[in-house]
């Protein structure tokens, strides 16, 4: 069995008044790949930032790698690897240059550096590129050097921060790729995001983060499932009518309030119960005006955790088509 | 021992190197002070001085000697007070994060960046020294060989200390501003009077007190008698004036050099410590 690389104890961090991080705790267990999912100003990153030690530990406990942030901070500095929120690389340096300047920020032995440099150069694709100037590089381009960077004293943990920020889609699956391929490697994961479907895609573990709180943890099947089998949105012609025929029955475990309708979390396969539930609306003579039937995504979880959408453009999209009721 | 300093100062000067106007406008730059303000200034000082009755037996040399060691220490300081700003951009923009958050103790910055500026301002004091004999300032006149090697060893030598000082005073500016703007602007507030009261352009001996008082306490002041000491001699005079610098002088003024360095490091130190950066 794995042992958790990462363990946090009633973590709190403040700036000032401002209660950034509220007393979060969790474990990330060796070799997986581990997200903080949550919305810009969550708290994300500010307790990625204690974990790797660029801000002091307020309050509450840390280890990483075995060592405590507080206690042996060099310790933890020299276990992980780190691939910041905003691209830190000197413009004016080439790519091979960010690598021998990180490799000698930790003391690596001129060998066994360029070595390294060399095959992780291979590994992020970018060998060809490694006497350009980074400014000279694609946003992807930069990203994949950074993991390569965070990569090069062989870290036991990878921390990074919002790793796709900014990217086209087709580049944030490239991105996905070489993040499971590190992981597959042995390295374990740590990652920030706002973005559902990278938590989805990428991750073992999830936990949901909002106002420095932790409010949900699980895989992602967990999560969804806590939601239900399926998800149903109605809008019909008596809403307080639709509510209370719904929630008497007995395969919908919950109804909750949208805008202009009402989700339903079934208990069973919906394209099964969705034709029952039309049929008891009927008979209450009640008129379906819009219907869909989805499974629930983590845009879902993320709203039935916080009762908020989650704003953002790279979202996934519903997996089952919306199907239109005729207007009697 | 751990040479994480080298680390930083590889890169400064990779990148001094790489910004081929900043490198070429901080070498031409001290030979155009040397080729216009010099010898504009030393036509109308040599005309005023040469009204002067020389003082008996006591070499005499134009003013373009006189300044030369000026504008040593003047590049100097400029280049010293500037130096820190590259650890601004990095803070702000750059890898600042990266060497934080690495094992890389930190006052391994402070030292790297440094060497790094310690290195610009012997390049500059090369230069001057260079082109300022080229031009007719009579440095080393009638020196020997060896004499020549040490004195050129000597004025490096207070050029270091005077420069490290200074470093360590931009790196501590440049750790505690967020704005490069603020930093110009406290940089140009430092230069104005660090440059004219000392002795760098004219004696201070006709100073008023108070004036004279800031100079004695200005560390400029004592470069640039060090560099007079090493490139002119002991005993010389110049726009009128009569110096005279025995070794203990000199010595006092070295010290007191090593004092403001240690104290400038010792506050760069403090502010590097407590600096947090995310």
């Amino acid at each position: 069995m794995s042992e958790p690389i990462i363990s946090v104890r009633d973590l709190y961090h403040r700036y000032g008044d401002f209660t950034a991080v509220d007393g979060i705790q969790f474990e990330v267990m060796e070799g997986e790949i581990f997200s903080f999912l949550g919305p810009n100003g969550a708290g994300k990153s500010t307790a990625i930032n204690v974990l790797i030690t660029l801000l002091p530990l307020q309050e509450g406990s840390a280890t990483v790698a075995g060592y405590d942030v507080a206690e042996d901070p060099q310790k933890v500095r020299e276990s992980i690897g780190i691939v910041f929120q905003d691209v830190t690389l000197d413009r004016d340096m080439t790519c091979r240059e960010i690598l021998e300047f990180h490799g000698n920020l930790y003391g690596m032995p001129n060998a066994e550096r360029k070595q390294r440099i060399d095959d992780l150069l291979a590994l992020v694709q970018l060998e060809h590129k490694q006497d350009s100037l980074t400014k000279q590089l694609s946003g992807g381009m930069k990203r994949r050097l950074e993991i390569a960077r965070g990569l090069m004293t062989r870290p036991r943990v990878l921390f990074l921060d919002e790793p796709t920020i900014g990217l086209d889609p087709q580049t944030r699956m490239r991105m996905w790729e070489y993040i499971k391929a590190v992981n597959k490697e042995g390295t374990t994961i740590f990652l920030t995001t706002h973005y559902m479907d990278e938590a989805d895609n990428l991750s073992d573990r999830i936990s949901i983060i909002d106002k420095g709180k932790i409010i949900a943890t699980g895989t992602a099947a967990e999560l969804k499932n806590t939601l239900g089998e399926d998800l149903i949105y109605l809008e019909t012609s008596d809403m307080p009518g639709t509510r209370a025929i719904l929630s008497a029955m007995e395969m919908v475990k919950e109804v909750s309030q949208k805008s202009k309708g009402l989700v339903a979390m079934l208990d069973g396969d919906g394209s099964k119960i969705l034709p029952r539930i039309i049929e008891a609306l009927a008979a209450g003579g009640i008129r379906v005006a819009v219907v869909n039937l989805k499974k629930p995504s983590m845009d879902d979880v993320f709203v039935h955790y916080t009762g908020r959408e989650l704003r953002d453009e790279g979202s996934e999209k519903p997996s089952t088509a919306i199907t239109r009721a005729g207007r009697r | 021992m751990h040479l994480g300093f080298l680390t930083i100062y590889w890169r400064d000067m990779l990148r001094y190197y790489r910004f081929k106007t900043l490198l070429v406008s901080s070498l031409v730059q001290p030979a155009l002070w040397m080729a216009f303000f010099g010898i504009a200034m030393s036509s109308n000082f040599d005309r005023f001085t040469s009204a002067l009755p020389p003082i008996p037996g006591v070499p005499s040399v134009n003013y373009l000697t006189f300044m030369a060691a000026g504008v040593i220490a003047m590049t100097t300081l400029f280049t010293s007070l500037f130096g820190g700003m590259s650890l601004l951009f990095d803070k702000n923009w750059g890898l600042m994060r990266e060497i934080f958050a690495s094992p890389l103790p930190r006052n391994h910055i402070i030292f790297g960046i440094g060497l790094s500026g310690m290195t610009k301002a012997f390049i500059q004091s090369i230069i001057i020294m260079v082109f300022g004999i080229l031009i007719g300032a009579q440095f080393f006149f009638g020196y020997s060989a060896t004499k020549t090697i040490l004195a050129v060893l000597g004025i490096l030598l207070f050029v270091a200390v005077f420069s490290l000082g200074f470093l360590f005073l931009s790196a501590t500016i440049a750790i505690s501003l967020e704005s490069p703007e603020g930093m110009q602007g406290i940089m140009t507030l430092l230069t104005m009077p660090i440059f004219f009261a000392s002795n760098a352009l004219y004696p201070i001996e006709a100073f008023p007190p108070a004036l004279q008082a800031l100079s004695m306490v200005n560390p400029l002041t004592y470069l640039v008698t060090g560099i007079r000491y090493f490139a002119i001699g002991d005993s010389f005079q110049a726009i009128g004036v009569h110096y005279t610098y025995t070794p203990l002088q000199i010595g006092l003024a070295f010290l007191f050099l090593i004092a403001f360095a240690a104290v400038m490091f010792g506050m760069a130190w403090w502010r590097f410590r407590k600096a947090v950066v995310t």
